[in-house]
Parts: structure tokens; C-alpha cells; sequence
């Protein structure tokens, strides 16, 4: 077995083994990057030397059994919206194309401690604004299954690296469907946990109360091992929340739902769904949806059917109006979160602007992107005198219905089933030209973001041009273990599937 | 269908300190009118005597201890500033 | 005729708090150090930062809450502020619009004028209590913030420095009712809630430094109106002088264009107190439309009354019951309390000086009047004081048992306030101890007595007050090392 083969998980046990030295997998990793980067752009930034330091120390660890844990001397990716300690950190914006925080995100800090090899900071749209990955400042980054699409966004980077074999995992940021909606464009696996799960310490706001760090992997078991290195309460982060401590019936955990405490995600990795409760809601399944995505998931939904799941189709209601109250609370939160890139303390500042208010509004109209902007622009307004009620109260008020409407979903589902996207990856080039069908494509995705819920996207097949397909599986809050049963007794549904069918081929 | 005049994009922009030229206005008036028509949809539902939900959990009471962590970190502070003098960031003249 | 006109002031008052750390952050609040040396990547707005509440914060804005008679709001929130500036690093100010921290309270003033029949707007009369009049102002409400950073005018270069050193102090604001009449109301209550906080030692409360701001609100209407006037806010306000000075030019300001038929304008202006002027602050970049909205980084603080209790079995004795108790256990003139009392330092100085075994009012002696005369030389205020409380009742005892004079005891006292000396050891060390040997008193009487043979013939003669003369020159001869008595005893004798 080649290298590149492995998930990060085989390739950690083979090197804690002796069996691989972590410089033969940088080398490996780096020959895909020198063959695949220039086609596809994945990253912004390569940290060649600093991941060759980085190697020899995590090999010096695990030589001495320090390093003992399922990621060591694994190279990862990290979007380009984590800060990362003397590594340029530009969210693929102009105004922060030279910023070089001084400190790092608390996932990136535990993604080191665990012994991963971070070798670059993956493209994104800017600041996580966009579903294709077009909008960065750096250029676009292509599908490695077919350089004419985009690998989707915002975290297309990082899909786009670990479907290359650019890197073993990456992390993503998912505000309304940004580590999934990739993952499913690339082929690869990707989860946004439960709001508060992982520290937002350090990755650059976009909108603070959808925010959530994701992996993206090769595959469940990797996907569930990273989540779990990165879960955990944090003291810079007062939104994140203690999992270990919490108490159903409180904390927003519902009563008599034991299965949620604990971070150790790796063991709801069982092949068993027999009896579990899966609801497809009729709304996810109507216009818009491309028919061969559809089928894909059905075909999806029946395999967990044959596995012993209950699946049925229900009325979800309300699914039209997440999209409209998401816009609207993600701009209003972004329009505040980008207040203060200004020029004064870092990242670009616009020469010769003359007075204060100039220099600010010249800096800002400069330093960022066309979508940055009108998001902003949205954002203030919905904000601003005489309207705050009408739009952004209005949204939040929307919020609690779509939370009550999920609420009851699952009071009769454990595990709510679905596409990630409505088509598959879009050609480069067309989506950024009418904004609105672009947001609209967000619609699968999110409503995890605006209820806190938790959501996997897995591959579930290939439309004819040979692009990936997702299948979505949505959990209640803090309800990831479920989700991750579901989505691993499906992939090893098909895994045996495939390996039969080659059996016979 | 809203109509955003310009006396509005005006004010956003001097609200968000973003300059925009005369096409960019036009634009920004367009694309606005377009998403809040869009947004305008909320108001099918009733909301009538529904709480604005920030937080999805209800968290609260998160603090930390006063104690002093943080050191001399104005070295790291100033490191990524544009314009520095005398260990203080540099901007055009504020109000006298 | 012209008419006469009604004063209607408002008061927004900053205080910084007195936590060893920022609000958000664990930066050193410390004032004066080298500038962006007190920061970090939270106090600056650096991207991917976030906010976590210092728990002091909360505890001293709930005792100053309850110090003013607030209710206190059981879930309070944190919403943005947001308007660009330098010296705010993100560029929103993390404070409070919606639900502030307490609601509705009141202190009350004393007042020159009759209040028997002004209202204030939470519907309370003032009261007459003795010879003084009591008002009370009533409290909008308190809510805790984050202070900015500092900018520093670089004239040669044309651009202005920014030091984030302040950036995310904490802050109350405290916003009153618009229950004051004059620039003597409004200066009472900011004593007033000086007082009240620095007992809690909640902030020092110094106006020079700004650890105590105010921003006062100003409408004038016809006497009798029913309404309010159009009001302005008047910022730079260091001392109470500024805001006397403010409040008399804003006032004749606004008198004056009603008098000439012009409208007021809703705006904040700026006090130059050189200029005895005030300034517009607006600017058409400066849209006054802040977008608060709840900050989604912090959570909502709930405050239980359990919290509520602890915070009240901690809260130390305020002014005013210290006042009783003085008046009732030591004897002293109310005038004595009122002044002792103005400073927390200065009252438990006293205290402890009387519980060291010296007498209250002699306490009080010392206090009232050299230790006043001195700060008043220095410009200080009572929280000047250095000297300690031992020494102090080492200082009375000496003259209680005429080891030193009087005069001896306040030229000790001058360099007590100075450098802490003990005054037992420095009488002793600088040979200012009392002559008590009769023999060595006795010829130096005689010598006094033999070169003043006019004194002493007046004397003889029956000019009584002529002895007095001829003490000073005693005691003069004696370097103030004498006992007064004593040596007027001899001299009766002698004579």
C-alpha cells in the first residue's frame, strides 16, 4: 500500500509502528503537493520548512513513546482562517495577505499537541464568505475530480487537499455548510459538530453564533478521531461548552439522552443502525434537487434501511425560511466581526488616504472582496436604526422556530437524512455572477448552523461527469455519536459492497 | 419590492467605512433590494410572542478569575502594525 | 422682562474599577505603564480573538448597585457597540443596551436650596431633614463596559499614536435620571457617588486620571414647563471646576438661542475648559447610529439571589451608617464626621487610631487640623495620607504625658505626614523631648526674669498679662522643650 493510501489513522499506527518515518510521509505528501498543487491550488500557504522542524521533533516523540496518540506524525492541512502562531493567516483576503498572528487557534494548539504535522493553510473563500471557493483573493482552487468545477466552500481548500492526497485531514470552518458542502463537492468526509464542541479561539469570526470547526478526512474513522483530539471545553472560548459535565434534562441536552456525554467520538464507531430512527424530511427531496443527487441519497437511505435503520419520509415545515433568517443573522454578526480590519493595528492598509475616515474607507474598500462586501453592506443594514426589529430581531425569532421545528423532528428521529447540497460541484465561474442562487444552495446545510446542530456529509456516489455526491446525516445536539454510527455503517455498507463487487469484477 | 434609495446606501457605507464609486452604489442598491425582497419572506410566520434566540443552549454565568496572566507582549502586539512609533500604533489625526 | 429659566441635568458617569485585570482579558490594569506593554491579542481586537467576563466586574457593578438602591437585573446581557475610532481596537465597544447589570436606583444629596416641593422623576420628593436638605437623584440605570485605548497627539508628524494600556478596563457607567437643577446638585451627587464607591473600593475614583468620568446632559426650559428641552451632551469633563464651568456656558448657550428664536440641537459637544467654550463634536463620517446588537461571544450572566446575598453580607459599613455610629460611639462634633468621613481612608485612620487607646476628639484634632492644612498645601486628597495609624496615637500619647509640647508635637507631626516616622524615637533622637529636670527649668526662669527687669517690673506693677511675655521667652530660651504650666508656675513663684 502506497503512502498516500492510507487515512490518517492507518498511516499514525504505521508510524507509531516504526513501520514509516513521518519525513517519508512529509516527502510523500509534499511529491502530491509539487505533482497536484499547481493544477488545483489547495493552499495559500506551504509550510515546507516548518513542517520538515516540526517532523523531526513529532519523530523524536514518538521514538520516545511520548507521541502516543492517533494522529502523531500525521501532515494536516489547516484553513486559512485559524491563526496559526508565526505562520501567515490571510482568511485568502488582500487585507490580510502579510498578517502573521503572534498566537494560535486552540484546535490548531491541540492538532500540534497531538503530534500532527501541519504543512500549509488551505484556500477558502474570503473569510468563509461563499460556497465555491471563487471568492478568495488568492485565486480559485479546482475539484481534483475535474479541474473545470469548484471544489466547493468554503472550506474548498481543505476538501479539495484531502481528496488530492494533499494531506491525510485538514480543518475546515462550517458557518452554513462550509466543512460540508466540500466534502461532499470532493468526495470526502467532512462534520460540523454541535455549536460550542470545539474552541472558536483563533479562528477569524464570520458569524460568532453559527461558527464551528470541522475535519475534513478520508473517511468516518478518521473524521471521529480527529473531532475527538479537537473537542473539549476551552477558557478562551466562553462558548464552548464542558461535555463531560453536562446533564440531560439541562444544558440543552434533552432528558434521557445518555449517549451525548463525553467526547470520546470514536466509539460510537459500530456497525449498527438496527433500529435506529432516520426521517427524511419530503421538503429536502422536492424542486431544485438535482434527480441523480437524488437518487444517490435514496439509494443511500435505503442501505441504512437494509442495516436494521427505521426510514421514513416526514414534513419538516419551515425549510424556506432558514436561508433568508441565516443571511440575515451571518451578515449582521460579519458586518460587526470585519469592524475591526481598519489598517491600524495589522493586515493592509491603503496609502496616501488622506484624512481618518478616508483612510478607513478607502483600506476597507480596497482590502476586501466583492461578496465581503455586500455582506457587510447587508449586515449594517439590518443592524442599523429602524430596521434592527424588523430584520434581525425577525431572524432570531425565526431561529426558535426552526429550533422547535427540529426539536420535534427529533422527539421522533435520531438522526435526520438528507443531501448536502442540491447539485453537485458547479463549473468554475458560474455561480458567483447571481449571489442569491448561491445562497440558496446553502439550503441543506443550514439549519445545523442556525439550531447548533451537528451534521456529517459522507459520499454516497458520482453523478455522470464523475463528480462526488454527499449524503447528509443531521444529529440533535450533542447527539455526533449518533450521526457517526449512522455514517459508519453506511461506509463500510458500501466499502463491502465495492470490495464484493471488485471480488466478482 | 423594496426600494433602497441612495440616501440609504450612503449611509451604510459611512456606517461600514467601506468606499464605493458610483457603479458599486448601484450595484450595492441592487443587490440589497434583491436579498431583502428575498429576506421579506420571514414575515409569512407569525412570530408574534416568540423570544429572539442568540445562544441555542442556554449557557451562562462563564467567567474567569481575576488574576493577572498576560506579560509584556507588545513586541508580538505591534508586530503586524502598518505604521509604529514609539511602541504605539500610528493613524491619520483624530479630532484635536 | 426675560423669562426665567429651569437648568435640567443628566449625568453619565464612568467609573474604572478597581480589578487587578481588563474586563475580558487577563492584562494588568495598572496605570502608567510604557505604552501597549499592559496588552495583549484579546484588548486589541486581534482577528480570531475572544472575550471572556472577568468575574470581579460583575461583583463590584452588583455592589455598586446595591450601594445606590438598584434592583439588580438577574440576566443581563452584553451587546456590541459598534463605531469606528482608534482607540476602540475592534472597532465595537463590548457594553451593555439591552439588559444593564441594575435598573432603578437613587442616592441621596444634600442640597443648599428647598427641594419640599421639587420632584424628582421617580416620583420621590426631596425630604427635609434637620437644617439640610435632602434630594434624591434617582438612578437610571448601571451597566459595566470596556474602557478605550488612549490617543496621543503627535503634532510634528500631523497623526495621532494609539497605547491600548486602557483598552478593556472596566467600566461602569452610571447613567442618572435628569433630576438635577444645578452645577451644585450635580457636583454633590458625583461626591456623593465618589464617596459611596471608593468606601466599596470598588475604584479610586479620580477624576484627573479618569478613573472617574462624567458626561453631563444639559436642556433648559421655561421655569414651570411641563416638557424637556432639546438636551446636549458635554464630554471632557476632568474636574469639578470643567463641570461647573460646562454646565454654566452650556446653559447660557442654549438660553441664548432660545432667546434669539434658534433651535438646539441633539448632539454631543466637547468642553474646552482653556476656551471656557464648548465645541460640535459631529461630523458627517460620524453617523451617531451604534447597530447594538447582543454580543454572541459572551453568554448572559444570571445572578441569583444567593449571589445577591453573598455581595450584601461583604458590602463594608457605607458612609452614611458610619456617620451614626460615630455620632454615637465617639463623641465627636457632627461637623468632625463629616469631614472625617468624607474619605474611607481618612475614617478608618481615625479608626484605628482610637482603637490604639488615644481620644476620638483628639483624633479628630489631629486630622481636622494639621493634617488638612498640610494637603491642603500639597494640593492632596485625604487618600494622600501615608502615615500610620500607630504612629499617629504614639504622637498623642507623647503630649498626653507632656513628653513633648504642643509645638514640639506638630513639627513631629509635619515630618510624621512626610516620612513615617515614629514620632518616639524621632523626639528622642533629635533631643525634642520636654525638660522636666526643676533645677535646669528653674535657672533658666531666673535668667529670663534677670534680663527683663521692664516685664517684670510691669508685672510687679500689676500688669498680669505681662507674665505671658515673659513664658514666650522661656519656652524660647527652652526650645518649645518645656511645660508651658510649669514654667508659668515658676514664674508666679520667682516673682
Amino acid at each position: 500500500m502506497k503512502i498516500l493510501d492510507h487515512t490518517a489513522v492507518e498511516l499514525s499506527e504505521r508510524i507509531r509502528q516504526g513501520e514509516i518515518k513521518v519525513a517519508e510521509a512529509l516527502e510523500a505528501v509534499f511529491a502530491q503537493i509539487d505533482a497536484r498543487e499547481k493544477e488545483l491550488h489547495c493552499y495559500v500557504t506551504l509550510m515546507r520548512e516548518n513542517a520538515w522542524e516540526q517532523a523531526d521533533l513529532i519523530q523524536a516523540g514518538i521514538d520516545a513513546g511520548n507521541l502516543t496518540g492517533p494522529l502523531a506524525g500525521v501532515p494536516v492541512a489547516v484553513k486559512d482562517n485559524m491563526c496559526t502562531e508565526g505562520i501567515r493567516t490571510t482568511c485568502s483576503s488582500k487585507i490580510l495577505e502579510h498578517f502573521v498572528p503572534g498566537y494560535s487557534a486552540t484546535a490548531v494548539e491541540k492538532l500540534r499537541a497531538a503530534g500532527a504535522v501541519i504543512i500549509g493553510k488551505t484556500n477558502m473563500d474570503e473569510f468563509a464568505m461563499g460556497s465555491t471557493t471563487e471568492t478568495s483573493y488568492f485565486g480559485v482552487t479546482k475539484n481534483p475530480h475535474h479541474t473545470g468545477y469548484v471544489p466547493g466552500g468554503s472550506s474548498g481548500g481543505s476538501a479539495a487537499a484531502v481528496a488530492a492526497k494533499e494531506c491525510f485531514a485538514a480543518l475546515g470552518s462550517d458557518t452554513g455548510g462550509s466543512v460540508r458542502q466540500p466534502a461532499s463537492h470532493c468526495g470526502v468526509v467532512g462534520m460540523k459538530p454541535t455549536y460550542g464542541t470545539v474552541s472558536r479561539y483563533g479562528l477569524i469570526a464570520y458569524g460568532s453564533s453559527l461558527d464551528q470547526i470541522g475535519p475534513l478526512a478520508k473517511d468516518v474513522r478518521d473524521c471521529a478521531t480527529i473531532l475527538e483530539i479537537l473537542a473539549g471545553r476551552d477558557d478562551k472560548d466562553s462558548t464552548s461548552v464542558d461535555r463531560e459535565q453536562m446533564i440531560p434534562g439541562k444544558d440543552g441536552v434533552k432528558s434521557g439522552e445518555a449517549l451525548c456525554a463525553g467526547n470520546d467520538f470514536t466509539k460510537a464507531l459500530q456497525e449498527d443502525v438496527q433500529g435506529m430512527r432516520i426521517g427524511i424530511p419530503r421538503d429536502y427531496l422536492k424542486d431544485g434537487l438535482d434527480p441523480e443527487v437524488r437518487t444517490a441519497v435514496l439509494t443511500a437511505a435505503e442501505v441504512l434501511g437494509q442495516k436494521g435503520a427505521f426510514v421514513e419520509e416526514f414534513d419538516l415545515g419551515l425549510v424556506k425560511y432558514a436561508i433568508p433568517a441565516y443571511y440575515t443573522i451571518a451578515s449582521a454578526e460579519a458586518s460587526s466581526n470585519l469592524e475591526r480590519f481598519d489598517g491600524i493595528k495589522y493586515g493592509y492598509r491603503a496609502a496616501e488616504a488622506g484624512d481618518l475616515h478616508a483612510m478607513y474607507k478607502k483600506t476597507r474598500a480596497q482590502g476586501f472582496g466583492v461578496e465581503v462586501k455586500r455582506r457587510i453592506l447587508l449586515g449594517s443594514f439590518v443592524l442599523s436604526s429602524g430596521y434592527y426589529d424588523a430584520y434581525y430581531l425577525k431572524a432570531l425569532r425565526v431561529k426558535a422556530l426552526i429550533k422547535k421545528v427540529f426539536d420535534e423532528a427529533f422527539a421522533k428521529y435520531d438522526v435526520i437524512l438528507g443531501p448536502v447540497a442540491p447539485t453537485t460541484a458547479p463549473k468554475l465561474g458560474e455561480s458567483l455572477s447571481d449571489p442569491l442562487k448561491m445562497y440558496l444552495s446553502d439550503i441543506y446545510t443550514i439549519s445545523a448552523n442556525l439550531t447548533g446542530m451537528p451534521g456529517i456529509s459522507v459520499p454516497c456516489g458520482e453523478d455522470k461527469a464523475g463528480l462526488p455526491i454527499g449524503l447528509q446525516l443531521i444529529g440533535d445536539c450533542f447527539q455526533e455519536k449518533k450521526i457517526l454510527r449512522a455514517a459508519y455503517t453506511y461506509e463500510q455498507a458500501i466499502k463491502a459492497d465495492a470490495g464484493s463487487q471488485n471480488g466478482r469484477g | 419590492m423594496k426600494v433602497i434609495d441612495d440616501a440609504v446606501i450612503e449611509n451604510v457605507s459611512i456606517l461600514a467605512k467601506l468606499e464605493l464609486s458610483e457603479d458599486e452604489k448601484v450595484q450595492a442598491k441592487l443587490d440589497m433590494e434583491k436579498m431583502l425582497e428575498y429576506i421579506d419572506q420571514l414575515d409569512e410566520l407569525d412570530t408574534e410572542g416568540i423570544e429572539p434566540v442568540i445562544h441555542i443552549f442556554p449557557m451562562e454565568n462563564v467567567f474567569r478569575e481575576d488574576v493577572v496572566t498576560n506579560g509584556d507582549m507588545r513586541e508580538m502586539i505591534l508586530a503586524n502594525a502598518p505604521e509604529e512609533k514609539s511602541g504605539m500604533f500610528v493613524v491619520p489625526q483624530t479630532f484635536a | 422682562m426675560t423669562k426665567e429659566y429651569e437648568i435640567v441635568i443628566g449625568l453619565e458617569v464612568h467609573v474604572e474599577l478597581a480589578t487587578k485585570t481588563k474586563i475580558f482579558c487577563g492584562c494588568s490594569t495598572a496605570f502608567g505603564g510604557a505604552p501597549n506593554t499592559h496588552t495583549c491579542p484579546v484588548c486589541t481586537g486581534m482577528p480570531g480573538t475572544l472575550p471572556v467576563l472577568n468575574r470581579q466586574v460583575v461583583e463590584y457593578a452588583i455592589a455598586v448597585g446595591l450601594a445606590t438602591n438598584c434592583s439588580i437585573t438577574q440576566y443581563c446581557k452584553f451587546d456590541r457597540k459598534n463605531y469606528f475610532y482608534p482607540d476602540n481596537p475592534q472597532n465595537y465597544q463590548i457594553s451593555q443596551l439591552y439588559l444593564p447589570v441594575c435598573r432603578n436606583g437613587y442616592v441621596e444629596i444634600e442640597t443648599a436650596e428647598d427641594n419640599m416641593t421639587k420632584e424628582c422623576s421617580n416620583g420621590l420628593y426631596g425630604v427635609q431633614e434637620g437644617e439640610r436638605n435632602r434630594k434624591r437623584i434617582g438612578i437610571h440605570e448601571i451597566h459595566m463596559e470596556e474602557d478605550a485605548g488612549k490617543l496621543i497627539h503627535d503634532e510634528t508628524e500631523g497623526s495621532s499614536l494609539v497605547d491600548y494600556n486602557r483598552s478593556g478596563v472596566p467600566l461602569i457607567e452610571i447613567v442618572s435620571e435628569p433630576d438635577m437643577r444645578s452645577a451644585d446638585e450635580v457636583i454633590a451627587y458625583l461626591e456623593k457617588l465618589r464617596t459611596t464607591i471608593q468606601y466599596l473600593g470598588a475604584s479610586d475614583c479620580k477624576l484627573q486620571e479618569g478613573s472617574m468620568r462624567a458626561d453631563v446632559n444639559i436642556s433648559v426650559r421655561e421655569k414651570g414647563a411641563a416638557g424637556l428641552g432639546t438636551r446636549t451632551e458635554m464630554k471632557n469633563l476632568n474636574s469639578f471646576h470643567a463641570i461647573r464651568h460646562a454646565i454654566e456656558g452650556e446653559s447660557a448657550r442654549q438660553i441664548g438661542l432660545i432667546e434669539s428664536g434658534e433651535k438646539i440641537v441633539q448632539e454631543t459637544r466637547r468642553w474646552d475648559e482653556q476656551k471656557g467654550m464648548s465645541y460640535t463634536m459631529r461630523s458627517k463620517e460620524d453617523a451617531q447610529d451604534y447597530r447594538y446588537f447582543p454580543d454572541p461571544d459572551l453568554v448572559p450572566v444570571h445572578i441569583s439571589e444567593e449571589w445577591i446575598g453573598q455581595i450584601r453580607a461583604k458590602q463594608p459599613e457605607l458612609r452614611e451608617a458610619k456617620m451614626a455610629r460615630y455620632k454615637e460611639t465617639f463623641g465627636i462634633p457632627d461637623y468632625d464626621i463629616r469631614i472625617i468621613t468624607d474619605s474611607k481612608h481618612m475614617a478608618d485612620l481615625f479608626e484605628t487610631t482610637v482603637a490604639l487607646g488615644a481620644q476620638p476628639k483628639k483624633v479628630s484634632n489631629w486630622l481636622m487640623g494639621e493634617a488638612l492644612r498640610i494637603l491642603k498645601e500639597r494640593e492632596e486628597d485625604a487618600e494622600a495620607i501615608r502615615f500610620s495609624p500607630a504612629h499617629l496615637a504614639t504622637l498623642i500619647a507623647l503630649v498626653d504625658q507632656k513628653a513633648i509640647t504642643t509645638t514640639v508635637a506638630k513639627e513631629i507631626f509635619e515630618v510624621m505626614f512626610t516620612e513615617d516616622i515614629d514620632p518616639s524615637v524621632y523626639a528622642e533622637e533629635k533631643g525634642l523631648k520636654t525638660v522636666h529636670d526643676e533645677s535646669a527649668l528653674r535657672r533658666t526662669v531666673e535668667q529670663v526674669i534677670a534680663d527683663n527687669p521692664q516685664s517684670v517690673a510691669d508685672y510687679r506693677g500689676g500688669k498680669e498679662k505681662a507674665i505671658g511675655y515673659l513664658v514666650g521667652q522661656t519656652m524660647k530660651a527652652m526650645k518649645g522643650k518645656a511645660d508651658p504650666e510649669s514654667v508659668k508656675r515658676l514664674l508666679v513663684e520667682l516673682l
